[in-house]
């Protein structure tokens, strides 16, 4: 049931697609912006606090 | 790309074996279809099993009953949460992921042997990791925090799992690389796709967190490392523990358009917004592993409030949407198809009778108002400060894992067998009841659970009673937290009362159910709501030519629901001692 | 459907239908409200967890409770052989967890803010004060201070709700807390 592209479509001035649209077909920057989200602001981020311990009194 | 890959792709292209789905019209790779038969049985096998374990813990905590020893309990714990929090949900994602990229393409599936040996790599892995909790000397629990030790091939049980599952997820992006250029579909790939895409996203993270802090975790075991800091372990740990949790929300969100659209013929509202709402979980909703650091020392409030709060909750907005245009989608096809008299007619004749539609809806409802609010709370900086650790924890996740993802991928498993299997589901009668006796036990273990974690009970605790005989320094719960935990075992029998159901239908269905065909294929997806205007399907949703008040009503009530508990809780957390 | 693609080329200029923009700007702000009102309990509110932690070596920490103990005890808990150990209010505090017990027991005056110090010197543990019900994780290596005000004289238990191996569940303590002057 996957419909053909019709004739009259592709012979018309295609309108470019916006970029939101064009980002989210895109799954490879998905995944990078995905995996490095995560990555700095928690696990970074966190571990860095974690280094940062002061040692007790 | 390289001469060698270019030949092999060829090939590939031409050993490529397809048939036609005779009800949809997709057509279907053999070998993506053998992977998901895999995948899925592998996925029920182990639900059966953790399930089973379930059972027992379960009874084991209902003090009249309480079944077990202690170093039994805590053994069926752990492997309790291993095989139905990882094992039975990935198999099972591995299934969606197979399913929703080669076949709603109508692709061919890219290196289907690599999908084997991932397959292969996760049953052994899974296998492993069991016979070391068998054993009992890794009684560790599936967080197994550092420094308890469980035995060497525990971790690395799991580290296989995980790279077997790594695979899964690169074989799905290649089959959406292949899709494209094979040009199998025009324009976007469909919602569902991009649904399980973000499953497979956050699967990536998910799965690599695991590598980075198990693969040490392993050499400590083994004795290559000397020292693991207990909190930098927790931190990334929870990296894949929660993140796979995450994993499910977007698989099962997934699932739900995917049913909808089957059952009832629902179209997204706005491919923007729902796609829009995924795009938020990509973004944010791992963050939401600091939910289990809380009210660890070590962290500034910086972080853990940045953190919880998925970037200012923006990743609870994107469930709030799909908790809005899941119903309102389905409101809008219902209406389509002529029930518009009052509010409630297109709910009132959802069909009901299917135990895909059943099983959706009760995920989409529960997940929502038990799974969705609760998780706020408990990952509300201070609000947690109540909560970490007691039973109110497990009452939470069991109703996003259970009630939400394990009752959704139950509801797909009755499209699955006639789709993929191709079979008829065996007892159609029993099959009916199945999502309400499990969905109705769930949601008891979750509501119990949760009202026993209020009243302070600890989770993962053999006995809650804790006798002198036992203990030097007696204490005692309120006595209805005993009540509790009666409720919930009651309620642990009737899900696994669903469950068992669940796995007689389905390894029934696949073995002895009637073959599908050409002549029987549609009606082999259950009941669907006739419709009683036949009008021409126009294109998009709603934007302003659908009235949707039904859905209006049910986000409102949960929207009220929200609120009230929210700030009921800030009011019970004043009352606490303070502290700085 | 969700199970094809979307049927128009250029999907995101779709207009969206008003009521679902108002429901997602309603879900924004509630978003909003929920973050901020975690600042504004930094800000306002009584119960925020301590941020006062240091490294310190488990030996060191336990070695601290024992001197403590010794310093403050006021009479053992029945026969059970734990000190009870009432510190001087204002002051500092320590509770020490371990495989599988709390130690020693505290007693506390009501109203009175006390620094307590808390520890592991094995594994991790849960710091669970019951029935009200606080909960606060206990590392090993890591000292975490909170101040502390009890608002009710009572007997309090203290529960592991961290999993620590077998005897987890026998993992107790005790904190009383007696009206000012009283007790001893």
């Amino acid at each position: 049931m996957v419909e053909k592209p019709k004739p009259e479509s592709a012979a018309a001035p295609l309108e470019r697609i916006p970029f939101m649209q064009r980002l989210l077909d895109n799954p490879f920057l998905l995944l990078f912006i995905g995996v490095v989200v995560p990555t700095v602001i928690y696990i970074l981020w966190g571990v860095m606090e974690i280094t940062q311990i002061p040692l007790a009194k | 790309m390289s001469t060698a890959a270019t030949e092999s792709d060829y090939i590939g292209r031409l050993a490529t074996k397809f048939r036609t789905c005779p009800a949809t019209g997709l057509k279907v790779d053999l070998a993506a279809e053998r992977l998901i038969k895999a995948n899925a049985v592998a996925a029920v096998v182990f639900l059966m099993i953790g399930g089973t374990f379930g059972l027992l813990v379960a009874l084991t905590r209902w003090p009249a009953v309480h079944l077990l020893s202690s170093d039994m309990f805590y053994l069926v714990l752990t492997a309790h949460g291993l095989d139905v929090l990882l094992l039975w949900i990935i198999f099972f994602e591995m299934a969606i992921l197979y399913f929703a990229s080669a076949v709603i393409l109508s692709s061919r599936i890219a290196a289907p042997r690599w999908g084997w040996v991932g397959f292969a790599l996760m049953v052994v892995g899974g296998l492993m990791t069991n016979v070391a909790v068998l054993q009992g000397d890794s009684s560790v629990m599936f967080t197994s925090y550092v420094p308890l030790k469980a035995q060497p091939h525990f971790y690395l049980g799991l580290i296989l799992f995980a790279v077997g599952a790594l695979i899964g997820c690169f074989i799905f992006l290649g089959t959406l690389v292949i899709a494209k250029e094979e040009k199998t579909y025009e324009g976007s790939i469909p919602l569902v796709t991009f649904g399980a895409l973000t499953a497979c996203i956050i699967a990536v993270f998910t799965i690599a967190s695991g590598a980075i802090i198990l693969i040490p975790t392993f050499l400590w075991s083994v004795g290559y490392i000397a020292n693991i800091d207990t909190l930098t372990y927790k931190l990334v740990w929870w990296a894949m523990g929660h993140s796979s949790q995450q994993i499910n929300v977007s698989a099962h969100v997934a699932i739900w358009y995917l049913i909808a659209a089957v059952t009832v013929g629902a179209k997204p509202l706005s491919e923007k917004v729902s796609r829009t709402a995924f795009l938020l979980y990509i973004f944010f909703l791992q963050l939401a592993s600091a939910h289990h650091l809380l009210v660890e020392p070590g962290l500034s409030s910086e972080w853990k409030i940045v953190n919880t709060s998925y970037m200012m909750y923006l990743a609870v907005l994107g469930s709030m949407i799909h908790g809005m245009t899941v119903p309102g989608s389905i409101e809008a096809a219902q209406r389509k198809s002529g029930y518009t008299r009052g509010v409630f007619e297109w709910l009132r004749k959802a069909p009901w009778g299917n135990p895909a539609f059943a099983g959706m809806f009760l995920s989409l409802v529960m997940f929502g108002f038990l799974g969705g609010i609760s998780g706020v709370i408990l990952g509300t900086e201070q609000l947690n400060i109540m909560m970490h650790n007691t039973l109110y924890v497990p009452g939470h996740f069991h109703a996003t894992v259970v009630t939400g993802t394990t009752l959704a991928f139950m509801a797909a498993t009755y499209l699955i067998v006639p789709l993929i299997f191709q079979r008829q589901i065996i007892w159609p009668k029993l099959a009916r009841l199945q999502p309400y006796l499990f969905g109705l036990g769930a949601a008891g273990i979750s509501v119990f659970m949760m009202g026993a974690g209020t009243l302070g009970v600890a989770r993962r605790h053999w006995d809650i009673t804790f006798p002198a005989s036992d203990v030097i320094l007696p204490y005692g719960y309120p006595p209805i937290a005993s009540l509790m935990m009666g409720l919930n075992g009651l309620s642990a029998i009737l899900a696994a009362i669903g469950g068992a159901l669940y796995i007689a239908i389905t390894v029934g269905s696949i073995l002895f159910g009637k073959k599908v065909d050409a002549t029987n294929a549609v009606a082999s997806l259950g009941p669907m709501p006739k419709k009683i205007v036949h009008e021409a399907v126009t294109k998009y949703g709603d934007a302003g030519t659908w009235h949707l008040p039904g859905t209006y009503v049910l986000v409102g009530l949960f929207f009220t629901t929200f609120i009230l508990y929210y700030f009921v809780n800030w009011k019970y957390l004043s009352e606490l001692w303070p502290m700085q | 459907m969700a199970i094809f693609p979307p049927q128009t080329r250029i999907w995101w200029n779709e207009p969206v239908a008003k009521a679902e923009l108002v429901w997602i700007s309603v879900a924004f702000l509630w978003g909003l409200i929920m973050f901020f009102m975690m600042i504004y309990w930094h800000i306002y509110g009584q119960q925020n967890l301590s941020t006062q932690v240091g490294r310190i070596d488990p030996a060191v920490f336990e070695q601290r409770t024992n001197e403590f103990a010794e310093k403050f005890k006021v009479r053992d808990e029945g026969d059970t052989g734990v000190p009870v150990v009432r510190p001087p209010p204002g002051g500092d505090a320590y509770m020490l967890a371990r495989t599988f017990d709390w130690w020693p027991v505290l007693e506390l005056e009501k109203g009175k803010p006390y620094k307590l110090h808390i520890s592991s010197v094995d594994l991790q543990h849960g710091f669970s004060l019951l029935p009200i019900n606080m909960n606060i994780q206990v590392h090993p290596g890591l000292e975490h201070i909170i101040t502390i005000t009890p608002t009710e004289a009572g007997t309090y238990g203290v529960v592991c709700n961290e999993y620590c191996g077998l005897g987890h569940h026998q993992m107790t303590g005790r904190i009383y807390v007696v009206e000012p002057g009283q007790g001893g």
